[in-house]
């Protein structure tokens, strides 16, 4: 009985920092209708400097607390409102993921760049003095500081919401900040105070949970799951259901850690209670209904015809041929690796670029295909066809919990579903355990055994090219268009007679398939895999490498998945600003993210930006040079041209 | 059998109820107006008959059948198309390539697997004649004109044959020729047996095409009948003057930009 009692009070701490970190998420999504994925980052960072201020340079706890809390986090929430989400609210769902992606990414590069891997410990709250409630129930005063402080921010709250000008001021602004401000009132105001709170209880949860959680970087990141798991029982709305949330998620997990057997395969079940909290919700959640009168029309990158992308193709597995020769077998082993992640690359352009869905969990489906393709050992075509199909059955799995709800609520379903197998199956004895590399053999294709890595890379290449190849014959298709339409109006299409919850399972299930064969292709290449080869983390640098260089046309993969094999390479060269790369990487994908044509679509352009503007004014400099612009009676150059138009099919530019 | 019956329908916004115990019925083969001032529930009552909304109380019957609780796509699938109010073109993808999805979505499953024949550019083609905006079919949804779109929502809906056609607002960004080949191309369409129930402002074109007309005013059927009927009709008089600024506004309202004068100008001085 002792026991129950403590760990339901342990869950109502637990649960009480939860809570704020919650009502912090809500009241930034609810004012600006950004869901802000770097939530728990923005916690991590604030820890990070509160153990600065407080440990390091020893200030008092409740100064450094006050520094924090008052000053620093509230600055940083109006920078993140006024510089980066910024009108985010009315851009499409995937814009202001990847873009809150970018801040996560950035603050973990941040906190490594300044704080790099050490052991720290921050101590509780007045860590010396215990209460002890009977014979053995034991209460800190840290976890009766932190019910108070969640009692505290609920009272702030409702006080600043209902009884203050500003506070109706950000409920008008949730339902219609144009009207808003006609009537004088100023929603980017109402939006900055918004964040400048909801940033200081982030910093708040995230202190107040250090001490049990730890100092590190990606644990405390993932509180975004809770808060989010919390928040959903409101529908990320409503406050006092977000308590509610917030307790019931601490309780339950407090339990699960005291009665789980914490060995064997379900030792990582602990770890993953809020996440499976979230899967319960999403799945209990009404229907939501389709959005009417959206924006429409999206800027696209041109798309290729088969002879031009054929050719294309061809050439990179001829250049890949000839670095076969001439590489060693270690540069060669990053050239496949390259070629994994571009195929990984291709999954997030069917699904982000053409269907506008965001997934932060195509690294996951990459694992299973590895998992499957070593389990199977089956070496061979048949095993790399059954390798990807479980790996489409898992992304099918995961978009059915989240069939009833909108592309926001799938892409967090995706980043929850992550972390899922990261703690419960990639660690189970029948998949990785906890450091236990899987081996598995080179792909055999009808007897011929590609055993050599040089042969191997250039069959990863082939595979590139062909799903490449695949990818844009879907785009230039029936299914191409039905997803573009999809992405332009889900009303229209459920009109239309368009069953657009299961074209979504079938999407996902693809893009999964396809993350599944590289991840069993690369399995094959290295020989053996382990689960860090697969973690979430990986997943949103994806994201962001895809972005950055274009998620909606083949290019912006290859490309993307150089740059993404380059990563860690650069990074271990230079450990110094190993961080700083991780923030280059976010701040890349806060300023290109609002285009998703990226980096790729500007090489698009350089060609006519030569003919259209170079050549005229090269000409007109130097008469007496053979130079000639586009409209010129040249042969050579009008053939050229010719041929360039007849491949490209043009999505005219307009700004959607 | 009426083809569509609306039963008792009400919808809650919050505390604002935007259709109150609407009932109306649309027979088979007719062309029927739904008018009625703005914010009289019009819109709404079209999203909780194709399923975008779902009704606070009440049943939606197609042929006798309660589709109150089908999905959306369930309820295309059974015949009933409809065109928005606020455009939904498929704005990134060419006028022709909004049909012929149109035409693919329709074909299902089969249609993907289907040879290709050139039968469904032969259907697009029509289609784009038919409504009469074939000289756009190159060009990108979100840059034609607002009448045009209209138009191409119309194909869109016609190539997935739907017997039961729900138009919210056709005739807006239409000049006076283009609303009445408008009004012949509804004609025209009742005539082959399809059933269209219209939402529309235009009172010229409403009175000259439906057979029948029902009128609504704060989320309530206020009367229904033939237009000749609906034109004299003491309390739609009353509903519609009550509000009038100027009932002498000509008999031409456009409702391009302000949405909507609560006039119903043919009711005044015309016989």
């Amino acid at each position: 009985m002792n026991e129950f009692i403590s760990y339901t009070l342990i869950g109502v701490f637990t649960g009480a920092a939860y809570a704020i970190a919650a009502s912090g998420l809500v009241l930034t999504y609810s004012t600006t209708r950004v869901f802000n994925i770097a939530h728990g980052a923005v916690g991590m960072v604030f820890a990070f400097v509160y153990w600065d201020l407080s440990q390091k340079q020893g200030l008092p706890d409740w100064l450094a607390l006050a520094v924090v809390l008052l000053l620093l986090a509230p600055a940083f929430g109006v920078f993140l409102q006024r510089v980066v989400v910024r009108n985010l609210g009315n851009a499409p769902v995937g814009v202001s993921l990847v873009v809150t992606v970018g801040i996560l990414v950035g603050l973990i590069g941040v906190a490594t760049q300044i704080w790099p891997p050490a052991p720290r410990t921050l101590p509780p709250f007045f860590a010396s003095s215990l209460i002890h409630i009977g014979a053995n129930i034991v209460i800190t005063w840290h976890q009766i500081i932190t019910v108070l402080l969640s009692g505290l921010v609920a009272v702030g709250l409702f006080l600043l919401l209902a009884r203050t000008r500003v506070g109706t001021a950000m409920r008008a602004s949730v339902d219609n900040p144009d009207l808003l401000r006609l009537y004088g009132g100023k929603p980017q105001l109402v939006s900055g105070l918004a964040w400048a709170v909801g940033t200081s209880l982030a910093a708040l949860a995230g202190i107040l949970l250090t001490p049990v959680i730890g100092l590190q970087y990606y644990d405390l990141t993932l509180l975004v799951i809770s808060a989010y798991a919390a928040a959903m029982l409101g529908k990320l709305t409503n406050l006092p259901m977000t308590y509610v949330g917030a307790m019931g998620l601490g309780i339950v997990q407090s339990y699960a850690v005291g009665y789980l057997p914490s060995a064997g395969d379900v030792a990582g079940l602990r770890a993953v209670i809020p996440t499976l909290f979230l899967f319960a919700i999403l799945v209990l959640l009404p229907q939501a209904p389709l959005r009417i009168g959206q924006v429409k029309g999206i800027v696209s990158a041109p798309v290729p015809g088969f002879g031009k992308a054929g050719l294309w193709g061809g050439a990179l597995v001829l250049f890949v041929m000839l670095l076969a020769f001439g590489l060693a077998d270690s540069d060669l082993l990053l050239v496949g690796t390259a070629a994994t992640y571009g195929i990984v690359m291709l999954s997030l352009v069917l699904l982000t670029g053409y269907g506008g869905y965001v997934s932060l969990a195509q690294f996951t489906f990459a694992g299973v295909g590895a998992v499957a393709y070593s389990k199977l050992d089956q070496p061979n075509l048949l095993g790399l066809l059954l390798a990807v199909l479980i790996a489409a059955a898992v992304g099918a799995l995961v978009a059915i919990p989240v069939l009833r709800l909108t592309g926001l609520y799938l892409a967090l379903a995706t980043l929850a579903f992550a972390q899922l197998m990261d703690k419960l199956v990639f660690q189970a004895s029948f998949a990785y355990e906890i450091g236990n590399p899987l081996s598995a053999d080179r792909l055999s294709i009808l007897g011929l055994k590609f055993s050599g890595t040089g042969a191997y890379t250039v069959l990863m290449t082939v595979f590139f090219v062909l799903v490449a190849l695949l990818v844009i014959a879907v785009r230039r298709g029936r299914l191409g268009r039905i997803l573009i339409a999809m992405r332009d109006s889900q009303a229209a299409c459920g009109t239309l007679g368009l069953d657009l919850r299961w074209m979504r399972v079938g999407l996902f299930a693809g893009s999964a398939g396809i993350a599944g064969l590289a991840g069993a292709l690369f399995a094959g290449l290295r020989g053996t895999t382990v689960s860090a080869d697969f973690q979430f983390f990986s997943s949103l640098l994806l994201l962001l490498m895809a972005v950055v260089w274009g998620v909606t046309s083949v290019t912006g993969a290859v490309l993307g998945g150089v740059f993404l094999m380059y990563l860690p390479v650069a990074q271990s060269n230079n450990p110094s600003i190993a961080g700083l790369l991780f923030v280059l990487l976010g701040v890349g994908a806060v300023v290109v993210g609002r285009d998703p044509n990226g980096l790729a679509n500007k090489l698009f352009g350089f060609n006519s930006w030569v003919m259209d503007r170079l050549y005229p004014k090269l000409a007109e400099r130097y008469p007496g040079m053979a130079l000639r612009g586009r409209g010129e009676d040249d042969d050579a150059l009008g053939a050229l041209d010719e041929v360039q138009e007849e491949g490209v099919e043009r999505d005219v530019v307009v700004a959607g | 059998m009426s083809l569509l019956q609306v039963d008792d329908v009400v919808v809650q916004f919050g505390g604002v109820t935007a259709v109150n115990h609407a009932s109306f019925e649309v027979e088979p083969g007719t062309v029927t107006g739904l008018i009625g001032p703005n914010g009289a529930g019009k819109t709404t009552c079209f999203n909780v008959i194709t399923g975008l909304q779902s009704p606070t109380s009440g049943r939606v019957l197609l042929e006798g059948r309660d589709i109150t609780r089908m999905p959306v796509h369930r309820r295309a699938r059974r015949g009933i198309g409809r065109t928005f109010q606020r455009l939904e073109a498929f704005g990134s993808l060419t006028v022709w390539d909004n049909v012929r999805t149109a035409l693919d979505i329709h074909a299902g499953v089969r249609g993907l697997l289907n040879s290709v024949d050139g039968s469904a550019e032969v259907e697009v083609e029509r289609l784009l004649e038919l409504v009469g905006i074939e000289e756009y079919a190159d060009e990108r949804a979100d840059s034609v004109p607002t009448g045009v779109a209209r138009l191409l929502e119309l194909a869109r809906a016609l190539a997935c044959e739907p017997r039961l056609l729900l138009l919210d607002e056709p005739s807006s960004g239409l000049d006076e020729q283009e609303t009445l080949d408008f009004g012949r191309l509804l004609t025209q369409l009742a005539g082959n047996g399809r059933t269209v129930l219209m939402v529309e402002h235009d009172m010229d074109l409403v009175m000259s095409v439906c057979d029948t007309i029902h009128v609504l005013d704060f989320g309530t059927i206020i009367a229904q009948g033939t237009p000749a009927q609906i034109r004299t009709d003491p309390v739609v008089q009353q509903a519609y003057l009550g509000y009038a600024e100027d009932p002498a506004v000509g008999s031409h309202v456009r409702t391009d930009d302000v949405e909507e004068t609560r006039v119903l100008p043919t009711v005044v001085g015309s016989p």
